[in-house]
């Protein structure tokens, strides 16, 4: 295979935002994720955990609480407002003020029709969900103390509210107070403080759960309005519970970043009196657990360290299954640098501004595993701070550098860079046409002529550019009229087709030549991750969420023969076995027949000459094939090159002159950058 | 501890062809320990001079006919005896040339050995087990002679051995996989038979040796799978009576020599001594898988006391005679002298001082012509060349005397020729050579100086001090013989070089010192190193730090304590004892020592020598933290630390007794200050050490950094 040059970055100091608030949507599997910079991203758990979509965040609206009704997704935030998600523009649909203060939680009633918010004012507000928004019906009566955590009882006719140091039940039908519920402060210092409940959940049995700041989950009767059973399980607080459907499990989440699981069972074999049980802790956070969701067969749990973690219950999975594995999310299943291949340049998005960096120079060689010196270190040329309250959502690159473009929710920005020796001036691209108002996904065409946008119902804009102006030219748009957006774009190396993926998972080719649509590969269930165009065989590479890999000749539309046969031998189970999706694909100009994808914990490169690894053959032989004389080598190696030697990429790309350019990302780097943990347990403390 | 000299060969030897056996049947002692006579596997017997490696006589049988057993030389007669083709039995005298001439005679049943102790009568044992002695044989060559072994029983091993004046002949068998062993005694006739207790199944042993001490023969045998095992036989267990039951023989794991792979083929075990054991044919424990080694192994602490590489096939043969072990190795009998001294644990750990170990590596294959004609040593050489040794022997043997003739000589003559003896050996011998001697040198001069109070030989016994070859294990009188005669320049040799001082002597040691009239101290003569660090230490109370670049006034010169009185200096700046005193003590605080054994002594000190002892401990602290403190160079002086133990054990033992003592009360209050300083410094560096740690994890940590360019290869 070779050797390769390879630019380890490490100065992408990305830093993801914390998990606030999450929802889960059992029906249509979809996980709803609120971080502390206001974006929010659905997950599609039917999917391999794809992140489907972001909905970028805006400065000043955090979420505070999400709910599912139906489909539709609904947030509430401490700015007071009512939020409702457009899951197909990626967009804030509209806000609703409640003239309650800042809101802290939010909670619909089992049929979807109301919706709850608990005010900082002390009131719970009655929203009715309608067709195509919210309106206010009822207060129910005003308490004094804020209104922390709500629960719904499942009939509908009930809610339970947290607040300071008691919880209430309301009638939702009078809004009348039903009962107190007094809970207990904590002891010794705490007991001056004020004990915040700060989750509640309402079981069908009338039986109501509470966490509170004082470490405590505490068993009520909510018809006789009496404490069941008071567990103490932290020292701090606990943040977040979740109920299992069924009502047979429960979680909760601590400050100190454990998840403790109770359970509803006999205490005794044979005893038919159920009581809740403590049966379970998990650790997988070093800090708060600040939102969870209990789904049928997994904790999900998202706290201050940024992680999502799914941690599937032994006991509903089949053990040793790919479904039984503890997943960790760290990353967006989305590119964040994009790389200028011609130019060697990096771009580098944040929610706040962009990055411009050159790589460094060695003119060094240097044996398999050295380091070369660096006779030119990488220069950061610019910071780009966005402008506006909305957060970047996409940018590009392009390949020669000289075009740079990235689009919030309420516009699209363009600059024309320009290198003299080593000065680099920027100039913002005035007049761009009026169609062009925002993006979800930005692309420029291999020599820079063009700027692809994906808008609303998964049409692109086509926009050309020259020195100084650029110029509408038209709007693809496919044939099937899907209304999710585009979430990825691929213009082929020789300008002649653009391809695009949404998330209803169709991807449309379309011919640049013609500027109308060339055809559609043919549906696959999974989610693609990532799609490119072959430079050489005009053949279209797409990954897809469950690991799967594609090729379709653009040519003969249809799948190719390497396509089929891998299709018909099968990936090989390590390879499906991955947890995190393939973000980016793209090929080796000195060999066509070299594919080179990577995902978070390494990179790959897939040669398509050599034979594809049987079920039996060892995935990563990389180690052997170094071991081995190198006339054996041919016996051993096949198609799938994978170096696991870099780990956390953000990107992976190939340089015109053949270097490889690798962008980590460590997560120690990112754990290094959280404030310090509440209460880190040590030995014999 | 124990030591291989140099070989040299004695003949050379005709191997069978596939190497299988050395050629050799037999080597016996003939009249004196430097004669052996040799018996090859065929047909010839030959009388060796050792020392000279000349053959003084050989003898053959005729064609055809096979020697069958060793030949021995039977030393009451002046005759050998040997057996050819099983039955005949030779018998000839050293002027008999040819053998076909001399005495045979024809014996009913096939011989396994003759066996002849030296001074012994020559005893004849038959492969069926039956012994005769060879004056009662021949009387009736063809006496019918009964089976003792058991059908397929055949003897392995045999042994004449004389304990007590009762003559023994000792011998195993194999049956079917046991193996038995049978000890003979002859006049009266008793047979004991012991049945061998069975090590892994299939095999047996490769070799036995006996020995007899302590009324009881020890018999070491070593298996293939390398353990070595002894088994105690007494001499005067009862006599069995005819078939009866063999007696199981306790046994002993003695060594368990490495075997690095499979099983050894050819090796032998062969006692030295009480402590020692010659292996051949094993693996050396630090070499690989080579078994052609001879070692010495010390049985008592399981250690290896010394190994040699033998060039080419080893066949599992060892015979040793008079401090030579006989090994027959490649084409070769090789002759290697060696010396087994009186073990102790510090030389068996290797704990002495001493240049042994690269001594024994070092080659002299190349004589020095110096040596053989003039006798002398030209260039000191470290190495002992048997060569050498023997021209020493030849040249000097009217005016000097062997090691073994000084021991005797001291122990009846008089204080100046021992002392003349001693040093002219001492000064003769290369000390590597005689290092195993010079233990019972010591040990012989000290009993003698204890038995008879006029003799004492200070300077001989410092000299001996001063080879650095011995520990107090060794001698273990003679500190407290040097103490007894106040001899305090050897105490204060003893304490340095002795590594193994126990504490109870260093604490007489201590008590001895503490408790001299300084008059008396400073007429010892003293090493002058210590006590010139000890005069730079005192010269310096009146807070001179004038030594400064250089520059030192001389009026200070040689100052001691007398002449400081007129200069008002406050009381613990003054040392409180005299400078002999003084170096004598710095010596005690350098011997090493474990506390808790140490305390126990230290409490028989009276109150008013503890007293005095910690103000001079004080004193000596004071000077030595000072930061001007003079380090000297390469001198022996008390660290710090050694101090400050010192001060704490002596206030552990004593503690009572200091504080309800009025004139302690403000030392006690000074040490107390002196601990509590050492204790913040030590918090201070605990400290440190935290931060020195998290530096260290920092190093090890590979630190990519932001940007590398580095190249991989995929395959």
């Amino acid at each position: 295979m070779g050797e390769f040059k390879v630019h380890r970055v490490r100065f992408f100091d990305y830093m993801p935002s914390a998990i606030r608030a999450m929802a889960f949507n059992s029906r249509s599997e979809r996980l709803a994720v609120a971080r502390a910079d206001g974006a929010v991203e659905v997950f599609n758990f039917a999917d391999n955990y794809f992140q489907e979509k972001v909905i970028p965040g805006q400065d000043g609206r955090a979420a505070e609480a999400l709910c599912w009704v139906g489909q539709r997704l609904f947030s509430a935030g401490l700015n007071g407002e009512i939020t409702e998600y457009d899951l197909e523009n990626l967009m804030p649909r509209y806000s609703v003020a409640a003239y309650g203060g800042p809101i802290w939680t939010i909670s619909s009633n089992s049929q979807g029709t109301l919706l709850a918010v608990g005010c900082e004012d002390g009131t719970v507000k009655i929203f009715e969900v309608l067709e195509e928004r919210i309106q206010f019906k009822k207060n129910l009566d005003r308490q004094k103390g804020r209104i922390i955590s709500l629960s719904w009882h499942p009939s509908s006719a009930l809610i339970v509210a947290g607040m300071m140091d008691m919880i209430r039940i309301f009638d939702a039908e009078t809004g009348h107070t039903t009962h107190r519920l007094l809970v207990e402060r904590g002891v010794g210092a705490s007991k001056s403080r004020e004990v915040v409940v700060w989750s509640v959940a309402f079981l069908s049995d009338h039986t109501i759960i509470s966490g509170d700041s004082a470490g405590k989950v505490q068993i009520w009767d909510g018809l006789t309005g009496t404490l069941v059973r008071a567990h103490l399980i932290t020292k701090w607080d606990v943040l977040a519970l979740s109920v299992s459907q069924d009502e047979s499990s429960l979680v909760a989440g601590t400050s100190e970043g454990t998840i403790i699981q109770f359970q509803f069972i006999s205490s005794t074999v044979g005893h038919k009196d159920k009581e809740w049980v403590r049966t379970r802790t998990f650790k997988n956070h070093l800090h708060d657990v600040r939102a969870l969701a209990h789904t049928d067969t997994a904790v999900v749990s998202g706290g201050m360290d940024t992680q999502l973690v799914v941690r599937p219950l032994l006991d509903k999975v089949e053990k040793n299954t790919q479904e039984s594995a503890l997943r960790k999310i760290a990353f967006p299943h989305k590119n964040l640098v994009c790389c200028a291949k011609k130019a060697g340049l990096l771009l580098f998005q944040f929610p706040e501004h962009l990055e411009l960096w050159r790589l460094g120079e060695s003119d060094g060689y240097g044996k398999p595993g050295d380091s070369l010196p660096v006779k030119r270190k990488p220069e950061k040329l610019i910071e780009l701070k966005r402008k506006g309250e909305d957060h970047i959502c996409c940018s590009a690159l392009s390949p020669c550098g000289g075009w740079m473009a990235y689009s919030t929710l309420s516009g699209v920005r363009l600059y024309r860079l320009q290198h003299n020796n080593n000065n680099i001036s920027i100039t913002k691209v005035s007049k761009l046409p009026k169609d062009l108002s925002s993006a979800r996904q930005l692309c420029f065409s291999s020599d820079s002529s063009k700027l692809f946008a994906s808008s609303s119902h998964s049409s692109v804009i086509v926009v050309a550019l020259n020195q100084s102006e650029c110029k509408y030219l038209h709007t693809l748009k496919p044939k099937s009229g899907s209304r999710q957006p585009v979430h990825l774009l691929a213009a082929s190396d020789d300008g002649r087709w653009l391809a695009t993926a949404n998330t209803d998972c169709e991807i449309h080719v379309y011919s640049l030549d013609k500027l109308k649509l060339h055809c559609t590969v043919p549906v696959y269930s999974s989610c693609p991750t990532a799609i490119a165009i072959h430079p050489v065989t005009s053949s279209l590479i797409v990954v897809h969420a469950d690991q799967q890999i594609f090729e379709y000749s653009l040519a003969r539309k249809e799948y190719t023969e390497w396509s089929r046969k891998l299709q018909k031998q099968g990936l090989h189970s390590l390879w499906l076995e991955r947890d995190t999706p393939v973000t980016h694909v793209t090929f080796n100009p000195r060999n066509p027949a070299h594919i080179v994808l990577h995902d978070t914990f390494m990179f790959c490169i897939i040669d398509q000459s050599l034979p594809l690894p049987e079920a039996k053959t060892l995935l990563y032989n990389q180690m052997t094939l170094r071991s081995v004389p190198e006339s054996e080598r041919i016996r051993h190696s096949h198609a799938f090159k994978i170096c696991k030697n870099f780990q956390h990429l953000m990107c992976v790309s190939l340089l015109e002159d053949h270097s490889l350019v690798i962008v980590e990302r460590p997560l120690q780097d990112i754990m290094s950058q959280l404030p310090a943990p509440v209460r880190q347990k040590k030995f014999a403390t | 501890m124990a030591a291989l000299y140099e070989g040299y060969t004695l003949c050379g030897l005709a191997p069978a062809q596939n190497l299988s056996n050395s050629g050799i049947q037999g080597i016996e002692e003939e009249r004196d320990s430097d004669h052996v006579v040799v018996t090859d596997s065929t047909r010839s017997v030959m009388l060796y001079k050792v020392s000279d490696q000349k053959p003084l006589g050989s003898w053959t049988v005729k064609q055809g006919q096979n020697l069958t057993c060793p030949a021995v030389f039977n030393s009451q007669t002046k005759e050998y005896v040997a057996v050819s083709d099983n039955k005949v039995i030779r018998i000839w005298k050293e002027e008999d040339i040819l053998l076909d001439k001399a005495f045979k005679a024809t014996v009913s049943s096939d011989v396994w050995r003759v066996h002849c102790v030296h001074g012994g009568e020559p005893v004849v044992l038959f492969q069926r087990g039956a012994v005769r002695l060879l004056d009662s044989l021949l009387a009736a060559p063809q006496q019918p002679i009964n089976e003792v072994l058991a059908e397929e029983e055949a003897i392995r091993w045999s042994i004449n051995m004389v304990a007590e004046t009762q003559q023994f002949v000792i011998f195993t068998t194999e049956q079917k996989g046991d193996n038995f062993l049978y000890v003979q005694r002859l006049n009266p006739n008793t047979l004991q038979r012991y049945r061998l207790e069975k090590e892994e199944p299939g095999i047996s042993p490769l070799s036995f040796s006996a020995s007899f001490r302590d009324q009881h023969i020890r018999l070491l045998y070593l298996y293939p799978n390398g353990h070595m095992y002894q088994s105690v036989v007494s001499v005067r267990g009862p006599g069995a009576e005819e078939g009866a039951q063999a007696l199981p023989l306790p046994r002993s794991l003695l060594l368990a020599l490495p075997v690095s792979e499979g099983l050894l083929e050819a090796a032998s075990a062969l006692v030295l001594d009480e402590a020692h054991v010659a292996v051949v044919g094993v693996p050396h424990p630090s070499a690989g898988a080579g078994k052609d080694f001879l070692c010495i192994w010390n049985a008592n602490f399981q250690t290896l006391q010394a190994g040699k590489e033998m060039a080419g096939k080893i066949y599992g043969q060892l015979w040793s005679y008079s401090n030579k072990l006989f090994i027959p190795h490649g084409k070769t009998l090789s002759v290697i002298p060696y010396e087994c001294p009186k073990s102790s644990l510090a030389s068996a750990l290797g704990k002495l001082r001493q240049a042994q170990a690269e001594e024994s590596k070092a080659p002299a294959l190349v004589p020095s012509w110096n040596n053989i004609l003039h006798g002398e040593k030209v260039q000191p050489s470290r190495t002992v060349d048997t060569r050498k040794t023997r021209t020493n022997r030849k040249t000097q043997s009217t005016p000097s005397l062997t090691a073994d003739q000084v021991l005797e000589l001291i122990k009846t003559a008089s204080v100046e020729e021992v002392q003349k003896e001693v040093e002219g050996l001492l000064s003769r011998v290369d000390i590597q050579v005689l290092q195993p001697s010079v233990g019972q040198l010591a040990a012989t001069l000290v009993s003698r100086s204890l038995a008879d109070p006029a003799f004492y030989t200070p300077t001989t016994l410092a000299q001996i001090v001063h080879t650095q070859c011995l520990c107090h294990s060794v001698c273990p009188d003679l500190v407290l013989l040097a103490l007894e005669r106040k001899d305090y320049f050897l105490c204060q040799l003893c304490l340095q070089f002795f590594p193994d001082i126990p504490e109870a002597v260093t604490c007489a040691c201590l008590k001895a010192f503490i408790s001299i009239p300084d008059v008396d101290a400073e007429k010892a003569s003293l090493d002058p190193d210590s006590i010139s660090f000890m005069e730079t230490l005192m010269s310096r109370e009146c807070g001179q730090v004038g030594l400064q670049n250089g520059f030192s006034p001389t009026s200070f010169e040689g100052g001691h304590s007398e002449d400081k009185e007129t200069t008002p200096i406050p009381p613990e700046q003054i040392c409180p004892v005299g400078l002999h005193k003084a170096v004598l003590l710095n010596e005690v605080l350098q011997t090493a020592y474990s506390d808790t054994f140490l305390l126990p002594h230290l409490k028989d000190l009276c109150s008013q020598h503890v007293v005095l002892f910690l103000q001079y401990l004080q004193f000596l602290y004071q000077r030595c933290s000072q930061d001007s403190f003079p380090q000297m160079h390469g001198l022996r002086s008390p660290s710090l630390n050694q101090i400050m133990d010192w001060v704490c054990l002596v206030l552990d033992a004593h503690f009572t007794v200091l504080v309800m003592t009025p004139e302690a009360k403000g030392l006690l209050l000074n040490l107390h200050s002196f601990v509590k300083s050492q204790v913040r410094l030590v918090s201070e560096l605990g400290k440190i050490e935290g931060s020195l740690q998290e530096l260290n994890k920092m190093k090890v940590k590979k630190d990519v950094g932001q940007y590398s360019i580095e190249v991989i290869e995929l395959f």
